[in-house]
């Protein structure tokens, strides 16, 4: 069977370009400016759990393609840009299924000067504007969304009653999981087919302080970070932080994931050094906020999955 | 056999799971909350017949089971065993009555049937959708309004039991859906 042809219909990618038209309407009515980022680079991530393609030959060493626009848009923040976005594509090895493709379009923006509350608002108001149905917005932090949903404090629950209540729950699992992976598991079957249904769009926010990436942890309860995710028809959306600014703190995160990597038996990857280079020079208070474009174009046009929206996904890139 | 990773689970993979050959019905790539990523999977086991839902950790090695459909022909039964023959190599195969389970109400001698075989013993047999048996025993007494639609339980040669219509009577031929298990026609 060939697989030559497209898996969006033409029909899809007109519309698919009318909604991207529309972003960058959104963003210019804001002053928010557009920017381009290398999508190859000397560096990839540490992060834990990411598997970035590597590129053998590349300024006479390795080069990575980006997991996301993060790092060079913040060393453009700290350059003095003032609010941007990019819709670039970035990519991640080994992520392939109805709602990922190991290639996909990101669309990034930070804003100088809010917080993760204000951004929250203004995420709402593009998928507003982008609906042509008049929204809701719901806000639960991630407290109250185990609590609401399972009846369970997931910052305060003992390690042995959350394995209990997972095998439980979610059938088979295997040996070894972390804390963080049994409320990730609870939170993906149990809670977010759940969110943002019919005309809402669910936020939650103040994840625990041990999944917090590069959010600044919250000052009233340090147990919990300035992060959120966005939710829409059960579908994971976008994922935004109020930055981490200081520059030691997010160089020890960075150690720590190379430990953890070491630990998993995986490939330590480089600290970028430009990067943290940047956020010694000073990095603006801002929040940013990371949504993924392919999935935003499914909700919109009602399509059930990610390659119904792409031109050649991988498998017939 | 051979082992795979997460990233070849297909609908249809067939795997060793607990010592059991299974096939993969359900398998949905998940990364939850910036954590590490799943494979959510659903999986007949294909012995016990039971279906679980079971979550690998993405990139684990998973054992495969040689299991393969194959049509065969079903030649006949010693009381012990069923026996079925592959057409083109004329090899022959023997189930037990596990593996047969309900299809043995529907075997006909020379029937194409789907034989599941892993390392190359029975362990599954589907007879063919439709099938045409007689009817060895059914009260002939039972006539009432046939247009009502009223049923009575018939044994046919096979010894399946099957609920037919009143007309229905010993020797009669009958298309039997094997599938639901239920009269279709007068053959």
């Amino acid at each position: 069977m060939s697989n030559w042809n497209p898996t969006a219909s033409i029909e899809t990618l007109k519309a698919r370009a009318k909604i991207m038209a529309r972003v960058r309407e959104f963003f210019a009515e804001r002053d928010i400016l557009e920017v381009e980022t290398p999508l190859l680079s000397r560096y990839g991530v540490t992060d834990r759990f990411m598997k970035s393609f590597k590129v053998n030959d590349y300024m006479g060493s390795e080069g990575y393609l980006q997991t996301s626009p993060e790092y060079a848009m913040k060393r453009l923040l700290a350059a003095g840009s003032g609010s941007i976005y990019q819709i670039c594509k970035t990519f991640r090895q080994d992520e392939f299924g109805s709602r990922h493709n190991p290639e996909f379009t990101m669309l990034e923006w930070y804003v100088e000067g809010y917080d993760h509350h204000q951004l929250m608002t203004q995420v709402f108001d593009l998928m507003d504007t982008l609906s042509e149905k008049e929204l809701t917005p719901v806000k639960l932090s991630y407290q109250e969304a185990f609590e609401q949903y399972l009846q369970i404090d997931p910052l305060t629950i003992e390690n042995s009653k959350l394995s209990k209540l997972s095998h439980e729950l979610l059938g088979e699992l295997p040996e070894d999981l972390e804390r963080d992976d049994y409320l990730a598991l609870l939170f993906e079957d149990q809670i977010e087919p759940k969110l943002g249904l019919g005309q809402e769009v669910c936020f939650i926010h103040g994840y625990p302080a041990s999944q917090a990436a590069l959010a600044k942890l919250d000052p009233s309860d340090p147990r919990t970070a300035c992060r959120f995710e966005v939710y829409w028809h059960g579908v994971e959306l976008a994922n935004g932080f109020y930055e981490l600014t200081d520059p030691a703190e997010q160089y020890e995160r960075f150690k720590k994931d190379n430990a953890c990597r070491q630990q998993d038996g995986k490939p330590l990857m480089s600290i970028d050094s430009n990067f943290i280079v940047a956020l010694e020079q000073g990095l603006p208070e801002c929040s940013g906020v990371a949504l993924g474009v392919d999935r935003l174009v499914m909700i919109l046009l009602e399509l059930p999955e990610i390659k119904d929206v792409l031109t050649f996904p991988s498998d017939r890139a | 056999m051979g082992t795979i990773t997460t990233n070849d689970l297909r609908n249809g993979t067939k795997l060793i799971l607990d010592g059991e050959p299974c096939t993969v019905v359900d398998n949905q790539f998940v990364r939850p909350g910036k954590g590490q990523a799943f494979s959510k999977t659903k999986v007949l086991y294909l012995l016990t017949g039971r279906t679980v839902e079971k979550t690998f950790k993405s990139g684990e090695s998973i054992e495969t089971a040689d299991v393969i459909d194959t049509e065969m022909e079903y030649i006949y039964n010693d009381g012990e065993f069923w026996y079925f023959m592959d057409a083109n190599t004329f090899e022959q195969v023997q189930a037990d009555g596990n593996a047969v389970g309900e299809a043995k109400n529907y075997l006909i001698e020379q029937d194409k049937c789907q034989v599941t075989l892993w390392n190359g013993s029975p362990i599954s047999v589907t007879p063919p959708n439709f099938v045409v048996l007689e009817v060895t025993d059914t009260d002939p007494g039972l006539r009432g309004d046939t247009s009502s639609g009223g049923s009575k339980p018939a044994t046919m040669h096979t010894g399946a039991v099957v609920k037919v219509p009143l007309f229905v009577n010993i020797g009669d031929k009958l298309k039997i859906d094997t599938r639901s298990g239920e009269y279709v026609s007068r053959a």
